[in-house]
């Protein structure tokens, strides 16, 4: 892609491209990571206990050592 | 000396009874241990030997009197609670109102790491069994320590040291160790304060019970460094460093750490390498101040005036101790020192640069991660109680519902060892300490063993009056390379005592 572009205004183009990619390789990254918490929070929500309130309420222990 | 040296853990496990908030959890802890014994341990069970605990002996060289001792620090009176000794030289008991694995003796950090997950593994069979009791007592076990309303259990480390070390030198050197080691071992905790008064979150779960420098009490006024001294060996030559600060791991490579780095930090004080003061002033508030900020820029002053973060001070005891073992055995350093030499520098590393970026190591920043996750998506303030609530899960020891063991099972965590590995830790002693000799005379002799402790095991033998009791003072005589043969060669208790009497 870069190599089609590079030919007439060379410090141009040079510029320009390597605007752009970083930008969208960003982006993408950013979409993979989303994508990435998404499916970790979905498997969490599966087995999160359902009633936060009440379990934590009733989550009482005694001293040790 | 390096990393090795002779140490365990024990770890105590907060304990629930599913549907019954107001259930006894002296009871429950006992259906866990018992519903283990019965399924495991063959034939007689073995009593544990009291014979040799001094729990109100003071390294700082005197008897604390029964009397003025609360109830709860006579750790050795027999309450008929109970206590097993397994087959991989472990103990698992009841410990107050929960359940407890003490790892058999080792001499390795990544040994540590493997008997400490055998121990979350029996927690977790021991569990499931309970179930099978009448009632089937749905028990679920945490390895936290905190249920943050004001109530904190243990998981405590013990080194074995030379018995010439003044304990004054440890007492300076290892307090600003333990202010701020909790950079990379902390366990992570929604809730500030004892009783979680305060939102927010916090690097450690223990942070907030130290009340003193010093001490001899566990279970009231905890103090940073801990003074009982029961060494479970030859008194003149060793001491047992009681380290009760911990937070109980569910991360390998933090376990492996902890141990690995206050392993070295001990050896250097042995070897009396440590010049530099690094005494912070009022360590007691400087260790609540760097476990109240995870972004690690709070620093701490130090009795020689300088402020340093608690990264920085860490990176003081990682140059100490890189200039130690390349002093002390430059190129023949064995693999695990440079190992966790290695691990040490390049977490506290990513620490100074980004810790977010150890997720995938850290508890405490795994913990972090996630909730930070799910405040961002679904809005949650810091009081919801959703964020509380992944908290004690992210201990939750079951693989379905434990929410570490799901990172786990997404490769989001890296380990150290295998679930093979750990599965063989349960049942099989480690090989270079008397442990070997204890779980081996367990696995093959139990009908004629009466009792067992760290320091002894106790033979019980047909057509004899008297027990016989074999002393075994030194943790490292008894292994495999001791006895391992002469095991393997007696098919009788009677025949292993009498070859070991002659």
């Amino acid at each position: 892609m870069a190599q089609d572009q590079k030919q007439p205004r060379k410090s141009d183009e040079t510029e320009e491209t390597t605007e752009v990619a970083p930008e969208s390789a960003v982006a993408e990254r950013k979409e993979a990571l989303d994508d990435d918490v998404d499916a970790i929070l979905d498997e969490i929500d599966d087995v999160l206990e359902t009633n936060a309130e009440d379990f934590v309420k009733s989550f009482i222990q005694k001293g040790g050592e | 000396m390096s990393v090795r040296r002779v140490m365990g853990t024990e770890v105590e496990y907060g304990i629930s009874v599913q549907g019954q908030p107001t259930a006894n959890p002296m009871v429950a802890s006992s259906q866990v241990v018992n519903a283990y014994a019965s399924a495991t341990v063959r034939a007689r069970r073995a009593r544990w030997d009291f014979e040799e605990e001094s729990p109100l002996r003071d390294a700082r060289g005197f008897d604390m009197s029964r009397q003025i001792a609360d109830p709860t620090q006579l750790t050795d009176e027999d309450l008929g609670l109970a206590n097993v000794i397994l087959t991989n030289g472990a103990r698992l008991y009841v410990d107050h109102a929960h359940p407890e694995y003490s790892t058999p003796e080792v001499v390795t950090p990544l040994d540590v790491v493997r008997w400490d997950k055998a121990g979350e593994q029996v927690m977790l069979d021991a569990a499931r069994r309970a179930q099978q009791l009448p009632g089937n007592p749905a028990i679920v076990l945490y390895k936290n320590n905190t249920d943050n309303k004001g109530a904190s259990y243990g998981a405590h480390e013990n080194y074995l040291m030379r018995r010439s070390t003044p304990f004054g030198d440890i007492v300076r050197h290892l307090t600003p160790f333990f202010v701020s080691r909790q950079v990379f071992c902390g366990a992570g905790r929604v809730g500030k304060g004892q009783d979680g008064r305060d939102h927010g979150f916090q690097i450690s779960q223990r942070a907030d019970f130290f009340e003193v420098e010093v001490g001899l009490e566990t279970t009231l006024k905890r103090p940073i460094i801990n003074t009982r001294d029961e060494p479970h060996a030859d008194p003149e030559r060793y001491r047992r460093l009681h380290v009760i600060i911990g937070d109980a791991n569910l991360s390998e490579i933090a376990t492996y750490l902890k141990v690995g780095t206050t392993s070295l930090v001990l050896a250097m004080i042995e070897d009396r390498f440590i010049t530099r003061d690094l005494t912070v002033d009022t360590p007691v508030a400087s260790l609540r101040a760097v476990s109240h900020d995870p972004s690690l820029r709070t620093t701490l002053t130090l009795a020689d005036g300088r402020k340093l973060t608690g990264v920085q001070l860490q990176l003081e005891f990682l140059d100490l101790a890189k200039k130690y073992v390349e002093d002390r055995y430059g190129a023949d350093a064995d693999p695990q020192t440079v190992d966790v030499l290695t691990r040490w520098e390049d977490v506290l590393g990513h620490l100074e640069a980004d810790p977010m970026s150890l997720a995938d190591q850290l508890d405490w920043v795994a913990k972090l991660k996630l909730i930070e996750q799910y405040r961002s998506r679904d809005g949650l303030a810091w009081d919801d109680a959703k964020l509380q609530l992944i908290d004690y899960q992210y201990s939750d020891i079951r693989p379905e519902k434990g929410l570490y063991h799901r990172l786990v099972g997404a490769g989001r965590i890296q380990r150290l060892l295998t679930d093979d590995e750990v599965e063989l830790a349960m049942t099989n002693p480690p090989e270079q300490t008397r442990a070997y000799f204890r779980g081996r005379c367990l696995e093959k002799y139990a009908p004629d063993i009466a009792a067992a402790s760290w320091d002894s095991v106790i033979f019980d033998l047909p057509g004899r009056e008297s027990l016989q009791r074999v002393p075994t003072i030194d943790p490292l005589r008894g292994s495999k390379a001791h006895v391992g043969e002469l095991i393997d060669r007696c098919s009788t208790a009677e025949e292993l005592v009498r070859a070991l009497s002659r």
